[in-house]
């Protein structure tokens, strides 16, 4: 199963944990100056700011590939360190789906590239098999499993780029701009296809109507520190907040009816 | 992306060759090549002999004899010295349209010809009958080093995205006034190559990112290397051409 969130008791310790991380760049840019971040288990959280915030930055300190400031990482109650084994199975945990598909789908068919994470964590055979058959189930590209990766349109590459971290069983999904470059019905599909999935999610965009149409509580990241945190809809409609970060909503779009409108329907 | 659908070499077919596991077929093909380079120049019925062979193995993958010369001409500029031998030699000399040509050249030149060509006939066959990915997983399971297979592999998927890159700065480029044509402007494509590298350079950085946060830890995950692996049947199958071009060249060492 790819989902885990039905059955899990409350006392759990959360999915991501962030505590007080700092990060500079060798070169001396200073891009996380203590953050703090905390999404329970099954959580969907969304990650706002400008281009710059250094959201990305944060995203790569997820799964260890960056480190070396101050602070600690702890998802699903493992904290992050340079120890081999742990990051193994950190990396198995956080699930990061790249902003450019074509970054993430490296192999000549798509059913190989979705068996590559699992094939790492020493999975083989038929269990391999499965995890491959599940994960692409889930973001329904069953029946392009032989196909290559090249010749997907690119809303399907995106898709499959979530199976493949899907079959790992990550205890959260950290999408990087997953709306980016999409046209308006394959934005939609890819959002029918997140909100099905029993994951917790960390999404991490300045698509501000993407987040409020996944993800009920939001960040916002700006020159590497927190400095809001709250509902999706209640940061969306306090425009001097948004305005102070670089944040704007697309014309004509109104955060408090389009909340309405989610919550007619379910 | 548009491009990449059309295969260069692989023709799409089923026969029997196609479904020979790549490891048997790139094994054969050496070896072939090996029996025709070790055979004596003058011992010319030998090469009929191999002709025959490829031309069997052809059919038997049911390969167009027109699809492989129009790709064979690939070998001619390496080959177009064979033809200034005779011209070139010493020794013994021979009269023909009243050209002067050296008995040793002549020699020389069909050498080079016939084994060129019957080696790029060999390897057209196998290219023809096995995709891309299929010849790497073969050269895998025959323990070439596994850096070599990995970067033909990023190679093989990365081809076209850079392709796709080159192409949209070109049409960018183009559609700022610039006309490659003309050999002054050939600044701006100098300059397109330089991005180009730095693109993929960095492409480079993303990708190995990306599939370090996949668990990467430096090897190529085994599992898919053993599926689908030959069996001594496959084997014995396949050896079928080796062995009558080793007969073949056998016979004509021991003749010669």
């Amino acid at each position: 199963m790819i989902g885990y969130v039905d059955s899990l008791p409350a006392a759990d310790p959360p999915s991501l944990d962030v505590r007080g991380v700092h990060y500079s760049y060798p070169d001396g840019h200073v891009a996380l100056r203590g953050v703090d971040l905390t999404v329970p288990r099954g959580g969907r959280l969304a990650l706002l700011g400008p281009n710059g915030a250094g959201k990305t930055t944060l995203v790569l300190h997820l799964n260890g590939i960056l480190s070396g400031g101050a602070g600690t990482v702890t998802v699903g109650g493992l904290t992050v360190d340079r120890d081999r084994a742990t990051l193994a199975e950190i990396r198995r945990r956080v699930g990061i789906v790249f902003q450019d598909p074509d970054d993430q789908l490296f192999l000549p068919t798509v059913a190989e590239d979705v068996a590559f994470g699992p094939a790492n964590l020493g999975l083989r055979g038929a269990e391999l098999e499965a995890r491959v058959v599940e994960a692409l189930d889930a973001v329904g590209m069953t029946e392009h499993r032989d196909r290559a990766p090249q010749h997907l349109s690119f809303g399907q590459r995106r898709r499959v780029a979530v199976a493949t971290v899907l079959a790992m069983h990550p205890e959260i999904l950290v999408l990087d701009e997953p709306s980016s470059n999409l046209d308006p019905a394959a934005r939609r599909e890819l959002a029918a296809i997140l909100r099905r999935l029993p994951v917790t999610l960390l999404m991490v965009t300045h698509d501000l109507p993407y987040a409020l149409e996944l993800c009920d509580r939001s960040v916002i990241l700006d020159a590497g520190r927190i400095v809001a945190d709250g509902t999706t809809v209640d940061l969306l409609t306090d425009q001097e907040l948004l305005a102070r970060h670089r944040l704007e909503l697309p014309y004509g779009f109104d955060p408090t009816l389009a909340a309405r409108q989610l919550a007619a329907q379910g | 992306m548009g491009a990449g659908h059309a295969h260069v070499l692989y023709r799409d077919r089923t026969s029997p060759v196609h479904r020979l596991p790549p490891e048997v077929k790139i094994t054969a093909m050496v070896l072939f090549s090996i029996a025709v380079v070790a055979t004596p120049r003058e011992a010319f019925w030998a090469f009929g002999g191999y002709a025959v062979l490829v031309l069997l193995v052809a059919a038997l993958a049911r390969i167009g004899l027109r699809w492989l010369l129009s790709r064979a001409l690939i070998e001619l500029p390496f080959v177009v010295f064979a033809f200034a031998l005779p011209f070139l030699g010493h020794g013994e000399r021979v009269v023909w349209l009243g050209l002067e040509l050296s008995v040793d050249g002549l020699y020389g030149g069909w050498n080079i010809l016939a084994k060129g060509t019957l080696g790029v006939l060999a390897s057209l066959l196998l290219a023809g009958t096995t995709t891309m990915r299929d010849l790497l997983l073969g050269l895998d399971r025959l323990h070439c080093p596994q850096i070599i297979t990995q970067i033909a592999t990023f190679m093989l998927r990365y081809l076209d995205v850079l392709v796709g890159e080159a192409r949209r700065m070109r049409v960018a480029r183009i559609s700022r006034g610039d006309d490659p044509r003309f050999v002054w402007q050939l600044r701006g494509f100098a300059v397109g190559v330089g991005a180009l590298f730095l693109r993929a350079f960095e492409r480079g950085e993303r990708v190995y990112l990306a599939m370090v946060a996949r668990g990467y830890q430096g090897r190529m995950p085994a599992a898919w290397r053993t599926a689908g692996a030959a069996t001594v049947r496959h084997w014995l199958v396949a050896a079928t051409v080796p062995l009558a071009a080793t007969g073949i060249a056998a016979t004509a060492l021991v003749l010669g």
